[in-house]
């Protein structure tokens, strides 16, 4: 396995960087935060459309780049750094990824060239379990009606789905598959009749989330969009693929952290030095580094070995790279951001400086697909078999 | 768990064929009589069956395999990068002891063909890469830690041209053992810090040198005191210039690269395995936080195994970033893994035992409490840290104006 990027990826990291210090600055966040819809349209018109970030990791035949999960992360890394607030994770990492690995050839052909060109957007609720899809303990029922479907039930927490043109959503089925019930994958448009989406005021405002409500929502049966054979499979590589690109967008924002910290603790002087020049507060700051560069590490490696990895394999090592990054990147955004917090002094304290806002994004993410101590536990597990 | 879970990656088939290779080899020759130095002499355990890990050496050597990182030309293998990282990696995985060669083959000898004379590499070399001659390292003194600069001992050159060495050192690690010693020593009196220092070569058995064990904590004693009173090197066996020795010595430190950390870590997995056995044996892997320390332990190897990864690929754009924090984490986090191994044993790893998992995860208990000390303290490592990777201010010396202008 070689970490070595290419003079491709280099290059996207390069223009994403660049792209994004000037578009997601902390102006433009909070001007995002307070906005209705919680994201710059035209700075998305731009992201979706005219820079293809949509279509990084869609797979050529489906009008996508194909770029792969390699590349796919080295952007998330910069956009958690820049706080980008927009519906890129819920179309890209979470239902562009789903429909690849686990969704029917029909749903693909449907879904997926629309979102590599940037004209839909998707999304998906977070599965806050370790246990990826497969367990049958979804909150939504489906039960068979004429030929087609009948949709009841809540979803406490859906990101962007106030704004999202479509909704895929897994919901029981009355029916067993193995040990567990079965779990089909519905795709409903947001006017859905009988589906009432309310928006929810998250302390994290860099994301929005909604309350999904659906109340006897009738649906199509080319509307249940889950892949007959590989359902399981596709939904394990989907939810780790998941987890790594949360990673990403995680790493950066902890970066981010220690970046804004050195760049404070150098102008800030106290007792006639700088802060950057008390031991106290360097190996403060070298410990975070030590944390992100492991992290670093974690997620460059998982992401090169998802790039490696192929379909049909089974899907389990592939799912403890993946948990391994999240657990990690939980841990550490976390760490770095309340370090952030601790060391800005007073300042870190108040609304106007920015840690505040990574600190908030670190808990809030911090148990989407499971806890670090979930995750932590499956990987005991699988060492332990 | 087995070696797969927690190693394998996929590989291309000249680099499978090669690795089948250096694993049979291995099986063939760490048999027989050397079948019980498997898993042994390693860091903790440098004293084990020291005579027979020379003869192991000698083993190696008649298979082409000791310095297999070194040019042709002087005599090594010429792997490539990715060939050594698969040759320690098989090494380890084949349990072959702690190296008695490692400080010829890792520190000398790289210093030798980068700065040493056609003279001395001619010399020297050749007997390294036969594992006929061992050598030891002399940096650390008494008052020379952290601050490696201060070197105290003396070296004075005679009317016929010898140096005379005053002086001591410490931490020299099996001194008893080696026929060879490299020094650091003050050529300049009067001179302070890096300046005024040269880099000598001395045979250490000779009459103005004696070696005292030091008794660690852990009850062995692969380190030594090693005193200079009067002892002699020839003026040939000078490398660099006088006053060039600090130059020389910090070359040294460089030429240890990442390739070996693999090997490393190959070991660190063993030993994570051993703990994970006697768990399932003694019941402990049904405690919930056992099992999340053993998680956590299992991420950090995947950690260092992608940041080696990432040292070798040499991504410019990180600034070395990743090889910065290298050694703080691996011996952080084998320092944890030493505690883990003793709670996962309980109260017998009070016991002293023989029993082959338990010896060894003892003595990495006790041993691993060095990792954070020797190669710059987790002090040292953090400083660097902040001050290479961060750009923040340097640390102000003892006799700097920086000191008296604390007060409030």
């Amino acid at each position: 396995m070689d970490l070595t990027l290419t003079d491709d990826q280099l290059m996207i990291r390069e223009a994403a960087q660049s792209f994004l210090a000037d578009t997601s600055d902390s102006a433009a966040v909070r001007s995002a935060m307070a906005s209705s819809t919680g994201f710059d349209a035209a700075v998305w018109q731009r992201i979706a459309g005219e820079l293809g970030w949509c279509a990084t990791a869609v797979p050529e035949q489906y009008g996508g780049l194909g770029l792969g999960p390699v590349a796919l992360a080295l952007l998330l890394e910069q956009m958690g750094r820049h706080l980008l607030c927009a519906p890129f994770f819920s179309t890209v990492c979470l239902a562009a990824n789903w429909l690849a690995e686990g969704g029917c050839d029909a749903s693909r052909q449907r879904f997926l060239p629309e979102i590599a060109e940037g004209k839909l957007r998707l999304t998906m609720p977070v599965n806050e379990s370790a246990n990826d899809w497969i367990d049958g303990k979804q909150v939504l029922r489906a039960r068979r009606e004429g030929a087609g479907w009948r949709l009841d039930g809540i979803c406490a927490r859906v990101p962007d789905a106030g704004t999202a043109d479509w909704l895929l959503l897994p919901a029981r089925l009355d029916e067993r598959s193995g040990q567990h019930w079965a779990t089909g994958m519905f795709a409903v448009p947001r006017n859905a009749s009988g589906l009432n989406i309310d928006a929810l005021e998250t302390w994290d405002a860099t994301r929005r989330f909604f309350r999904v409500e659906l109340n006897g929502v009738t649906l199509m049966p080319q509307q249940r969009v889950d892949h007959a054979h590989r359902g399981i499979d596709g939904a394990m590589r989907s939810a780790a693929l998941a987890r790594l690109y949360l990673a990403a967008e995680q790493l950066g924002g902890a970066q981010a952290c220690l970046d804004l910290t050195v760049a404070h603790t150098a102008t800030r002087k106290q007792f006639g030095r700088t802060l950057a020049s008390f031991q106290a507060v360097k190996h403060r700051c070298a410990e975070m580094m030590v944390r992100i560069e492991a992290l670093r590490s974690a997620v460059y490696g998982a992401a090169a070995y998802a790039a490696d990895s192929v379909h049909g394999e089974p899907p389990e090592a592939l799912a403890l790279e993946c948990a391994m990054a999240s657990a990690l990147a939980a841990d550490t955004y976390f760490y770095c951001a309340q370090e952030a917090i601790q060391l800005h002094g007073g300042v870190g304290f108040t609304w106007e400086y920015d840690p505040q806002l990574y600190f908030k994004r670190a808990q809030a993410s911090s148990h989407w697909f499971g806890t670090a101590d979930a995750l932590r536990e499956r990987i005991a597990a699988a060492v332990f078999a | 768990m087995n070696d797969a879970a927690i190693m394998d990656v996929p590989q291309r088939s000249a680099e499978d064929r090669f690795r089948a290779e250096i694993a049979d080899w291995m099986r063939a020759h760490l048999s027989g009589r050397f079948a019980e130095l498997r898993h042994r002499g390693g860091p903790g355990d440098e004293e084990a069956f020291p005579e027979l890990r020379k003869e192991w050496e000698r083993e190696l050597a008649a298979g082409g395999w000791t310095c297999v990182g070194w040019p042709r030309e002087h005599g090594g293998r010429g792997l490539s990068i990715t060939q050594q990282v698969i040759f320690h990696e098989e090494y380890a995985r084949a349990g072959g002891p702690g190296r008695m060669g490692h400080i010829g083959e890792g520190l000398i000898g790289p210093a030798l063909i980068r700065f040493g004379s056609a003279a001395q590499q001619k010399r020297f070399l050749p007997e390294i890469v036969a594992g006929a001659e061992f050598w030891a390292q002399g940096y650390s003194e008494p008052n020379a830690g952290s601050d490696l600069a201060n070197v105290q001992t003396r070296c004075t050159q005679q009317p016929d041209g010898r140096w005379q060495v005053q002086g001591q050192k410490i931490w020299t690690s099996l001194a008893q053992e080696s026929d060879w010693i490299f020094v650091l020593a003050r050529s300049e009196p009067g001179s302070k810090g890096n300046k005024g220092l040269s880099f000598l070569l001395l045979p250490l058995r000779q009459p103005g040198i004696s070696i005292w064990p030091i008794r660690q904590l852990g009850g062995g004693a692969e380190f030594n005191e090693v005193f200079f009173d009067g002892a002699l090197a020839d003026n040939e066996h000078m490398v660099g210039a006088p006053g060039e020795g600090w130059k020389v010595a910090m070359g040294l430190l460089e030429a240890e690269r990442g390739v070996s950390t693999l090997g490393q870590q190959m070991h660190f997995s063993h030993e994570l395995e051993r703990i994970v056995r006697v768990a399932k044996q003694n019941g402990r892997e049904r405690d919930a936080q056992i099992r999340q320390r053993i998680a956590h332990a299992w991420i950090g190897l995947r950690v260092m195994r992608y940041n080696a990864l990432r040292m070798l690929a040499g991504d410019a754009t990180s600034l070395g970033r990743e090889a910065l924090i290298y050694k703080y984490y691996w011996s952080n986090w084998h320092r944890d893994l030493g505690k883990l191994a003793m709670d996962v044993l309980g109260a017998e790893g009070d016991v002293r035992s023989d029993e082959p998992d338990i010896r060894a995860l003892q003595q990495l208990f006790f041993f691993s409490r060095a990792d954070t000390i020797y190669a710059g303290t987790n002090e040292i490592q953090l400083n660097l840290i902040a001050e290479r990777g961060l750009g923040m201010p340097r640390e102000p010396r003892g006799d700097s104006p920086m000191t008296t202008n604390n007060k409030p």
